[in-house]
């Protein structure tokens, strides 16, 4: 018998989960696509509603005590139409589907930003997303249903995507409703980079990049490229991106970024100064290579696929 | 609830006033302003919509706050204005100035979107309380029209609105209000019927007393009815059971004058003693009516020459009055007999009564008293020839009727008899009243509404302020008091200033709107009884026809919060209902069809599973069809995706073959 009642009130709590997932705050993550139904979406007055309900308490009252119809009647009108709004506020996210997430490399300590896409008809120009304190509005355009948010990061290494608050406040900003979503996706965050000291090695890169540099010639831009080596001049002549190659005067001596150099300082400085040389490195377009703690080897090279994959190395180290 | 707050050093303007709200604000402040014009003095209503316009302009201007100084002298400046015109700061007119004023002030201060959101919610209230100065249908409708400029502002208030700044968007702005309150009309109708009326007020009873309406005063000096004269509003309705009495029988007697000094005529004492009514013989049959009685704040009501029967909580006086219990602030209704063909006390007169009825103050208008001593002389027992006498002297005297009588001196009856010659009812009936007491017959001056618009639509007759009219009763031994309307015997009349005055004799000028106003009044007949006049007792009887006999207010809260669940349930539905995703063309509408058809037996489409790949599996899934799929599905990749534009015919072809495909669903 015990056992039994025992058993239905885990189904019962069980089928209370299922049915309203979002009831609990920890709610397991999810994986794409997460539509915004009915069960996960909660809504409550906002003060400016709280205070227009006592408002409307306040007419209630006066008109019935005057017995004044006319005023009753617009007491009603006012609370059915400032009431109904809520299933306006509601239906702004009813039914908004996150459909892909892209987020953009981002340094730790700085907001990296995350490009979302709604798969939605529909305009939703009130949606903002919340992942810490600070609001951010989302509109959605008609048909375009992407937004892009920022997540502040505070360590390196892959961070789990927060929980993101979506809510609105249409039409009148009386009520407010909001949904949690939370996902399983991953951002991977470089590592702050260093760049105010030069290494304790001779070989300074930035000397090296200076002197090392001279101009050879154009290229088509290629996705990847640092912005300001784009011959913007060029460019506006030839209808497409042209970037500027400089001549490699030593193509041989590839700056050397090496962990075990940088002896005598603690393992996130490390870190963090190899990072910063490799963002100077890639912005000069100079080859690099990165001699890793335990001396694996990365490079030479000065492309983008070079550089993310320098900055993973970093951004994985234990 | 956290707060949102703005992330330090970004969109710190969020929390500001955009100007299209701003804009909208002021607009819903001159319309609260307007509302409430009719019942506050235009130089204060004015001061007030030029300070509103200045602070428009100023914002627009500098975009800067306005000194804190120049707000506090308009709070303080505000109080004292209102108090300078009334006297006091409390009551319904001071209250509605000052709160007028104040939220101009709002206005003044107003640069955050806290402020604006107050601003709106204090604008909606007193608009409300314009209501209660006035709750006729056109001014209701008015009024909610103007919630929706404060409906906008709480839009434009919020995220979305293209440009957000100066006038465009505001049409949005308007669009999602009006929808808004259109869609909730059925909401609030039900909450308006349902909403349980207070028997008695919470707090002390309104003072209606205290509104400024035009309305038939308890006495009458020369002038006094002018006003009245010139009003159009309703006075009564009144709908007769049989046909409609002749227009010169239409005389409806409110209220019966005895006392004269020299200036005014008053009720005098009589009216206030409890001496019974005199005795009524009654000649042919009764008349029965309803009459609805709009507000008057006086305690006398007004029936048909001669009411012979007493509504319920009225009583006669001893003049055949009908005297209501308590001050008429409501819409009254009311339902009376009365005998058009009567002998009123026709045998003998109460001697105290003669007395009252033959008073005259001493002193005054020696020669209307000489000239009536000479008829008496001449005319020796004769009353009758007396009356004729006086008459004649109205029709042939050079008398003429004009809303715009000079004014008289002290001897007022002498100078209107026998040199101004010039006014209207009230003269006419005062001087006639008095000629009859100076010859010795009682006489007595009756003010009540004559005339009327019998309304051939709706069958009922229309009875306005301007139908206010004054005339005679003389008594007669043997026929007993007989109405005599001296201003009826008028024969040159004069309507050039006589304004919307219609009743007093016979038709009267009427302006070229007024017969469609008379014809409208239907309407406001309408509003005035199912809405104005839906009160506790009206609405107890609201759930009649499921048979319950009385319901109290707790079944009807009930009731209302079935009927607001059920409502917010629907219109959650209405909200969730979705347009079906809407193909973009033929191809993918045959291709979404066919999806559907496959999902009915069991294979759905994956979020992420190519149309390729979709085929492939319904291939694995339904052997038996996989022919056809295989064809199907080179066709649609090869549609879809060969070129950028499917040719339209083998479209056609693709769209039949799906029409004809029906999937078995599998047999395991």
């Amino acid at each position: 018998m015990n056992a039994t009642a025992h058993r239905e009130r885990r189904t019962i709590a069980g089928r209370i989960r299922r049915r309203i997932p979002g009831l609990a705050h920890g709610r397991a993550p999810e994986s794409l696509p997460v539509t915004l139904d009915r069960r996960r979406i909660y809504i409550v007055p906002t003060r400016a509603g709280l205070g227009f309900g006592v408002l409307l308490v306040a007419m209630l009252v006066g008109a019935l005590n005057y017995q004044n119809n006319a005023a009753l009647l617009l007491t009603c009108m006012l609370g059915a139409t400032l009431a109904s709004s809520m299933l306006l506020t509601w239906r702004e996210l009813h039914g908004l589907t996150l459909h892909s997430l892209h987020a953009e490399h981002g340094f730790c300590d700085a907001r990296l930003a995350v490009h979302l896409t709604f798969d939605d008809g529909r305009a939703r120009p009130g949606l903002h997303i919340a992942l810490d304190d600070i609001q951010q509005p989302c509109p959605l355009a008609r048909h375009s249903g992407r937004t892009t948010i920022t997540v502040p990061t505070d360590t390196r290494g892959w961070m789990r995507l927060p929980r993101m608050r979506l809510s609105n406040t249409l039409p009148f900003g009386l009520f407010r409703a909001w949904s949690w979503i939370t996902l399983h996706q991953r951002l991977l965050v470089y590592p702050r980079p260093l760049h105010d000291k030069p290494p304790s090695d001779a070989d300074a890169p930035h000397a090296r990049i200076a002197g090392g540099d001279e101009f050879a010639g154009l290229r088509d831009y290629r996705a990847g490229d640092p912005v300001r080596h784009i011959a913007w001049k060029a460019s506006a002549r030839n209808q497409h991106l042209l970037v500027r190659e400089f001549d490699r005067a030593a193509p041989g001596q590839p700056l050397c970024f090496d962990w075990r150099a940088l002896s005598g300082f603690d393992r996130e400085t490390r870190i963090s100064r190899l990072t910063g040389w490799i963002c100077d490195a890639y912005d000069a377009a100079h080859p690099w290579l990165l001699i890793l703690e335990d001396g694996r080897v990365r490079g030479p090279a000065s492309d983008a696929a070079h550089y993310h994959r320098c900055l993973t190395e970093l951004a994985e180290l234990p | 609830m956290k707060r949102p707050q703005a992330p330090p050093g970004t969109r710190i303007e969020a929390w500001e006033l955009a100007p299209l709200p701003f804009n909208l604000l002021c607009i819903t402040v001159l319309c609260v302003l307007a509302a409430h014009a009719p019942h506050t003095p235009a130089w204060y209503t004015a001061a007030l919509v030029v300070v509103g316009i200045a602070r428009w302009w100023q914002r627009r201007q500098q975009h800067r706050r306005v000194p804190a100084w120049l707000r506090v002298l308009m709070l303080v400046a505000v109080p004292i204005a209102v108090v300078a015109t009334y006297g006091t700061p409390f009551g319904r007119e001071p209250g509605a100035a000052i709160v007028c004023g104040l939220l101009v002030v709002k206005l003044l201060e107003s640069e955050r979107l806290r402020d604006a959101r107050m601003a709106v919610g204090f604008a909606c209230f007193i608009l409300m309380s314009a209501l209660l100065f006035d709750q006729s249908l056109g001014f209701t409708i008015v009024v909610g029209l103007m919630l929706l400029p404060a409906l906008a502002t709480l839009r434009a208030l919020e995220p979305g609105m293209p440009g957000e700044s100066g006038w465009s968007g505001w049409l949005p702005a308007f669009k999602t209000g009006t929808g808004l309150l259109v869609a909730s009309l059925p909401a609030a109708l039900l909450g308006f019927l349902l909403i349980p009326r207070l028997s008695v007020p919470l707090w002390g009873a309104p003072d209606n007393n205290s509104i400024a309406r035009t309305g038939m005063s308890d006495q009458m000096a020369p002038g006094d009815l002018h006003s009245l004269l010139s009003d159009d509003s309703v006075a009564m309705r009144i709908g007769f059971d049989g046909p409609l009495p002749p227009e010169d029988q239409r005389y409806f007697r409110g209220m019966v004058l005895w006392h004269f000094d020299g200036r005014s005529w008053t009720p005098g004492a009589v009216a206030q003693r409890p001496w019974p009514p005199a005795p009524t013989a009654i000649q042919g049959p009764l008349t029965r009516y309803d009459v609805t009685l709009l507000p008057s704040n006086q305690h006398w009501l007004f029936a048909l020459d001669m009411p012979v029967t007493a509504p319920e909580g009225t009583r006669f006086g001893p003049d055949h009055t009908l005297w209501s219990d308590k001050p008429v602030n409501q819409p009254l209704h009311y339902r009376v007999e009365s005998a058009l063909d009567y002998r009123l006390a026709p045998e003998a007169l109460d001697p105290r009564i003669r007395a009252a009825a033959l008073q005259l103050p001493a002193g005054y208008d020696p020669r209307a008293r000489a000239l009536a001593a000479h008829w008496r002389r001449e005319a020796g027992h004769d009353d009758a020839a007396i009356i004729r006498d006086a008459l004649d002297l109205f029709h042939d005297g050079g008398f003429v009727y004009d809303l715009n009588a000079p004014l008289l001196g002290r001897n007022s009856i002498d100078d209107f008899l026998f040199d101004t010659k010039t006014g209207f009812c009230e003269h006419y009936s005062s001087s006639f009243t008095f000629l009859m007491r100076a010859a010795g017959i009682p006489a007595r001056v009756v003010v009540g509404y004559q005339g009327g618009y019998w309304n051939d639509f709706a069958h009922y007759l229309l009875v306005r302020q301007s139908d206010a009219h004054a005339w005679s009763e003389v008594w007669l031994k043997g026929r007993g008091w007989v109405r005599i309307d001296p201003t009826a015997a008028v024969s040159r009349v004069v309507y050039a200033n006589a304004g919307g005055a219609a009743g007093d004799v016979g038709g009267g000028n009427t302006s070229w709107w007024m017969p469609w106003q008379n014809r409208l009044d239907v309407v406001n007949r309408w509003w005035d009884q199912t809405v104005v006049g839906f009160d506790a007792l009206k609405q107890s009887q609201l759930f009649h026809p499921f048979g319950i006999r009385r319901a109290t207010a707790q079944m009807l809260g009930i009731a209302l919060a079935v009927l607001v669940f059920v409502a917010l349930g629907l219109g959650a539905l209405l909200a969730t209902l979705r347009p079906r995703d809407k193909p973009r063309d033929a191809l993918a509408a045959a291709q979404l069809r066919l999806q559907r058809r496959l999902a009915r037996i069991g294979i759905t489409r994956g979020a992420s599973e190519g149309p390729r790949d979709f085929y492939h599996r319904c291939k694995a899934m339904l052997p038996a069809s996989a022919k056809v799929l295989d064809s199907l599905a080179d066709e649609y990749l090869h549609l879809r995706y060969a070129s950028s534009e499917p040719p339209p015919e083998r479209a056609r072809a693709f769209v039949r073959h799906v029409r004809h495909f029906r999937p078995r669903r599998v047999v395991k």
